[in-house]
């Protein structure tokens, strides 16, 4: 038996490549052996990409757009089961943003972005990128009234990229230009099943295609140049006699059944949401969308979910009218030039050490304000923009800026680092 | 490296030449694939213009007709409608039409391409209602005008939004034109767009 299997093997193996693959990329690949509790968060990303691609192709199975807020009504209704599939992947969703930020944060701790993982990082902000316009297009195929009063809002961004910046165009052909834009995007003069069958197939199709091809490649460049970790220490620089890092461990099996438990600890708190907090007190499906779309009835009050908050409280705090263009372009340059800042990180941070435990007490500081900033624009976004918060929402944009073109590049000027080891810390 | 037998200049021009090629293939082939986003040819025809014949309309009267799904109002109004307009710059937002909620030629006071023929979208530039249309002077239109009744938002007959109102901006005013003296043609400017 044992010898027609391994006999099996070696006949796959010369045709392809797998024990390679597995040894290259599981049992010898060397991991520092100091993770903490921040490194569980890749795997989780992982975990809630297969349950969002399994949720999502058997919601297919009962969904269709012509009849979105129907089906939805259907599948939680009528479909056997069809309630926890759902809730499934809509609280799956706010699930996704919530690892990725965490994991997101921790490179930006420790330093994951700089030489030599800059790839690792560009990769891993295109996954970002392609995670929010999934997001968004999944937000409105469900066709409640946020759905579609937040497809309107989105839609007419495009109305406001401000094309009159180009020499050659003046501001009534811009203005032309948006409004074809607008209605390219619809597929139609107002929001209607053209753009909602369109919709459908890049979310369906289309969008988790990138995804998956962008998750493949940010693991293959991470896997070329390694793991960084908490101390910021290149594992490769001390290698024993066999070549191997001197404080690596193999991933299988001591990452993999590291990891298990974070997976099993995070299932049960994603299963408690599930069950107990599905709509997350409207912050994870929000109220409007439990009725119909309608448009002829705007909600009180239009507000993204929760993990686009940040971007939104800087599209609406932005109220300046520099050089001739409204605030709504200036808004639209914030919002974007807020997530182009962070593929940027890796030639913005200057600073000679890696690792924010040697990194001295002013990074420290700004790095905590950061984070603190981000939190607040997050909830400012989902909040009315009035008297203090918008005061608020714009004092939290210019830091954030501040943050990446002032802070990162220049903060190692003014303060003292600590020496960094030169073997990892910690760890068995 | 040696280059033997090999034409480099010759091989040079043909990878440009093939790449040109290919290239411009690539871009043709795009072309069904960008276009196809676009309107469908039953989405252009709910969307097409719709021709409104103001002829028979009495003063003071407004006929609803509708276009891409929105109610779009036509108001004759009379002379001391008009003339009355102006008396009311001081209780409004935007008096002289300087938010573009309307197409350049209708940015006036009257925001209208003849004075006589208001032309708007009748949803309520706050939260999306219908306002009712008021001809006569009521208790919260001393000169008449349009009324939402959902959040009271006030417009007058030229659809300028009152001060202390929900509504934001003045209601929008449609392309349209003349394609003839009495018939407008809402989402189009092919025809007249002068007084």
């Amino acid at each position: 038996m044992m010898r027609m299997v391994n006999g099996l093997i070696d006949w796959v193996d010369a045709r392809l490549p797998v024990v390679n693959a597995y040894k290259k990329h599981m049992s010898e690949y060397y991991a520092p052996k100091n993770f903490n509790f921040w490194y569980y968060f890749g795997v989780l990303s992982m975990v809630v990409l297969v349950n969002q691609l399994l949720t999502g192709i058997w919601l297919t199975m009962f969904y269709s757009p012509g009849q979105g807020f129907e089906s939805v009504e259907y599948i939680m209704r009528d479909v056997q089961w069809g309630w926890l599939i759902r809730y499934m992947h809509a609280v799956g969703a706010s699930a996704f943003f919530a690892v990725v930020y965490i994991h997101m944060f921790r490179g930006l701790m420790y330093g994951s972005y700089k030489p030599p993982r800059e790839l690792v990082w560009i990769f891993g902000m295109l996954i970002y990128v392609a995670l929010m316009a999934e997001g968004f297009l999944g937000y409105v195929l469900p066709w409640g009234n946020m759905s579609y009063w937040g497809a309107q809002v989105i839609i007419s961004l495009a109305g406001a990229i401000p094309f009159d910046i180009l020499p050659f165009i003046d501001g009534k052909d811009a203005k032309e230009i948006g409004e074809a834009l607008t209605t390219w995007v619809r597929g139609d003069y107002l929001l209607s099943t053209a753009t909602v069958n369109k919709f459908f197939a890049l979310h369906v199709v289309a969008i988790p295609l990138v995804l998956v091809a962008l998750v493949f490649l940010h693991i293959l460049a991470l896997h070329e140049v390694g793991s960084n970790n908490p101390d910021g220490v290149e594992i490769k620089q001390n290698k024993d006699e066999n070549g191997i890092p001197k404080d690596g461990i193999p991933f299988h099996p001591y990452y993999t059944v590291k990891d298990l438990p974070g997976v099993i600890i995070f299932l049960m708190i994603f299963a408690v949401v599930i069950f107990f907090f599905p709509t997350g007190g409207g912050y994870l499906i929000e109220k409007p969308n439990f009725v119909a779309a309608n448009p002829l009835k705007t909600p009180d009050h239009i507000a993204p979910v929760w993990y686009y908050g940040p971007y939104y409280a800087m599209l609406r705090a932005t109220t300046i009218e520099w050089f001739g263009m409204s605030s709504k372009a200036w808004g639209l340059i914030a919002m974007g030039g807020g997530i182009v800042v962070l593929f940027l990180l890796p030639w913005l941070d200057r600073h000679p050490v890696k690792s924010i435990r040697y990194k001295g007490w002013l990074s420290k500081l700004l790095l905590f304000v950061f984070a603190a900033d981000f939190l607040m624009l997050g909830y400012l976004g989902t909040q009315p923009a009035t008297g203090t918060a918008k005061t608020l929402a714009q004092i939290g944009t210019v830091y954030y800026f501040l943050y990446f073109f002032i802070g990162l590049p220049l903060a190692y000027r003014f303060e003292k680092s600590k020496p960094v080891p030169e073997r990892v810390t910690g760890g068995h | 490296m040696s280059n033997d037998g090999v034409n480099t200049s010759r091989r040079t021009f043909l990878i440009g030449l093939t790449s040109t090629v290919g290239v411009a293939g690539a871009i043709g082939a795009a072309v069904p694939f960008v276009k196809s986003w676009q309107p469908s040819a039953k989405a252009e025809n709910a969307g097409a213009p719709v021709e409104v014949d103001v002829s028979k309309l009495e003063m003071g009267q407004r006929v609803v007709a509708e276009w891409r799904g929105q109610p779009v109002w036509v108001v004759r109004r009379t002379e001391e409608m008009v003339a009355n307009l102006d008396k009311l710059n001081d209780q409004l937002k935007d008096p002289q039409s300087e938010e573009d909620q309307q197409p350049a030629y209708a940015a006036t006071e009257w925001r209208s391409i003849k004075k006589e023929y208001l032309v708007l979208i009748g949803i309520c530039t706050h939260l999306g209602c219908s306002p009712l249309f008021e001809e006569e002077p009521t208790v919260e239109l001393e000169q008449g005008g349009f009324f939402c009744p959902c959040h009271g938002s006030k417009f007058d007959l030229a659809g300028r939004v009152y001060q202390g109102v929900p509504a934001p901006t003045n209601l929008v005013v449609p392309p349209h034109s003349y394609i003839s003296d009495a018939v407008i043609i809402v989402g189009s400017e092919e025809g007249e767009t002068k007084a």
